[in-house]
């Protein structure tokens, strides 16, 4: 069966469209970095989902970029994170009010 | 399968090798001798890089204007007067905050070379993304600025604002990211390729087949960069994390990201989907409005100075975004001189507020300032002469500015735009005004004398020179970005 390239458009969308979701509604800075991988991993499937017909190899080399990208954006956020929650013992963003105005 | 190398032009990605190669031979120092990475020889290191890189700007400016604007790598990178001029003003913004942070950091007793590796390398991102050609080099370009300044902002460990702040920063910035690739990734389905001079001759050779695929997609790169230069309705991260950064951080950040984000926005809108100028038109228009006339009010009703700074800057890229709207060559020199004098004017402001800072850098509050010109008039005058260019008074470089996006815009051909611009620099005058007189108010005499070192003396006294010669003779920077714009890429 041959699954045609919308179906893989319209999931990549709804992917990003529940990343972007989750990112503004959840509370926890660890569910919203999940998120933000979510999202970027959506826009994986578009890339290559157009590579495939476009016939063009670029959006999948694209691919390994956004996939670098995302581990180095995981390494600073996990720290900082971390650092967060040394602090205050609790990863929740609602508790991060110290500034305001 | 043959893999063809693509020929590299290595004059072109030169100021970026020297940054990395610096970052990385402090990286490799501070590896192999530990403790013996003095904070001075680190920033000697930073300075004497971000000088060569300087330097390689004159060279390659004799190369564009001997044979014009080139690509290379694969027509990934280019080289032409615009990106040559932005990558100068920002290899320049990195040399002025590392002497701003060397003294910064000798007073706060952070000892190590990591402040300066993460500047020098978040450096090299925003010089990347003003030689972008592509979309997904604007994207590289734009992490490696930004993941180095996660870092940076979450740098001063005695205080919790720092963490949070690079946190929500953090949060915020990847969302725009993610934000911006996919609309790279839309904009790829409905033309074929990811190059922007590609994008730009598809678009102007066919009739789009997907016309929603492509304005869905540069709607997203659209939101992806009014993120990042911090526009209202996505501004809400700015001031938070003006505040949370350790004060020479926030100034290296309001320079060189305004910087990259502005040359990478002016690269996709004008080079890329200059040809569908109609269609963003209406859409920055609210969004000009917003941004100038929000940043200004909200920042009437702040106490703490670095939340002020972070509401003008946004007041600030309204402006900057008017010479995009105008869309002409005009428009894009005058965005050019705007980030051009105002990279120097926000380091040394924020220069003078990492001294008032303290130990601690915690002394923000508006208070500190009372009657800090009549404590010490050097100070407190340098200070007022950055804070009324700001404003845009005439004789200062920011009165040029805003009056050169102004008439791009009416030469455009929208005076009511440019009328709701004035209305925000209007209201942005009041509290610039008001913090001008704190300076000069008569009390509190007895307040502790705000010690001066050198390296940020020479940073503030060079910011204002720089505002002051070039406001009373601005010829010839306006000439310079003038011919820089012209010299835009094929």
């Amino acid at each position: 069966m041959n699954v045609p390239a919308a179906w893989y458009l319209v999931l990549a969308a709804l992917l990003f469209g529940v990343g972007a979701f989750g990112l503004l509604t959840k509370r926890s800075a660890l569910i919203m970095f999940m998120c933000v991988e979510l999202m970027l991993n959506a826009v994986n499937l578009t890339f290559v989902t157009f590579a495939r017909t476009l016939s063009d190899v670029g959006g999948q080399a694209t691919v390994f970029f956004v996939m670098v990208v995302a581990a180095a954006e995981v390494t600073v956020g996990l720290g900082i994170v971390v650092a967060v929650f040394r602090r205050r013992s609790s990863t929740s963003v609602d508790e991060l009010s110290e500034m305001k105005g | 399968m043959t893999v063809t190398i693509p020929s590299i032009h290595y004059l072109a990605i030169l100021p970026v090798i020297l940054l990395l190669g610096g970052a990385l031979c402090l990286l490799l120092a501070t590896a192999l001798l530990r403790n013996k990475v003095t904070t001075v020889a680190a920033t000697s290191l930073t300075v004497a890089v971000s000088l060569a890189a300087f330097a390689t700007t004159f060279w390659q400016w004799r190369c564009v204007d001997r044979s014009g604007p080139t690509t290379t790598v694969a027509h990934a990178i280019v080289l032409d007067g615009f990106s040559v001029v932005a990558t100068g003003v920002i290899v320049l913004g990195l040399a002025l905050s590392a002497l701003v942070a060397h003294d910064w950091a000798i007073r706060e007793r952070v000892q190590g070379a990591e402040f300066h590796i993460l500047a020098l390398t978040s450096t090299a991102g925003a010089v990347l993304m003003t030689q972008a050609n592509d979309l997904i080099v604007i994207f590289l370009g734009l992490e490696i600025l930004s993941i180095g300044l996660y870092v940076l902002v979450a740098f001063d460990r005695h205080r919790a604002t720092s963490a949070e702040a690079a946190l929500k920063y953090f949060l915020l910035g990847g969302f725009a990211s993610a934000i911006f690739i996919y609309g790279a990734a839309l904009v790829y389905g409905a033309t074929g390729s990811t190059n922007l001079s590609s994008i730009s001759y598809f678009l102007g050779a066919n009739v789009v087949l997907h016309p929603g695929l492509l304005y869905a997609g540069g709607a997203l790169l659209l939101v992806g960069f009014a993120f990042k230069v911090a526009a209202v309705p996505f501004h809400l991260w700015s001031p938070d994390v003006y505040q949370g950064a350790p004060t020479p951080v926030t100034g290296l950040m309001a320079s060189i990201v305004k910087v990259g984000a502005f040359a990478a926005f002016i690269r996709v809108l004008i080079s890329a989907l200059g040809t569908q100028l109609d269609t963003w038109r209406p859409i920055f228009w609210v969004l000009i409005v917003f941004t100038t006339l929000v940043g200004a009010s909200l920042a009437l009703v702040q106490r703490n100075t670095k939340r002020m700074l972070a509401y003008s800057s946004i007041n600030h890229a309204g402006f900057m975004l008017l010479g995009l709207w105008a869309g002409t060559i005009r428009g894009t020199a005058a965005t050019l001189f705007y980030v051009m004098t105002y990279a120097p004017i926000v380091i040394a402001t924020f220069a003078v507020l990492t001294l008032v800072g303290g130990v601690g850098d915690e002394n923000h509050d508006i208070a500190h300032y009372r009657g800090l010109a009549r404590r010490q008039p050097w100070l407190g005058a340098a200070l007022a002469v950055l804070l009324l260019s700001q404003l845009g008074v005439p004789l200062t470089t920011g009165f040029y500015a805003k009056f050169a996006v102004l008439a791009a815009v009416v030469d455009a051909g929208n005076t009511t735009l440019a009328v709701i611009a004035l209305l925000g620099a209007a209201i942005a005058a009041v509290f610039y005004l008001r913090w001008t007189f704190t300076l000069y108010a008569d009390d509190d005499l007895d307040a502790a004398r705000i010690v001066v070192p050198t390296m940020t003396g020479l940073v503030i006294g060079l910011g204002v020179a720089a505002t002051v010669v070039f406001g009373v003779w601005p010829g010839p920077l306006a000439a310079l970005a003038q011919h820089a714009t012209v010299l835009f890429s094929p």
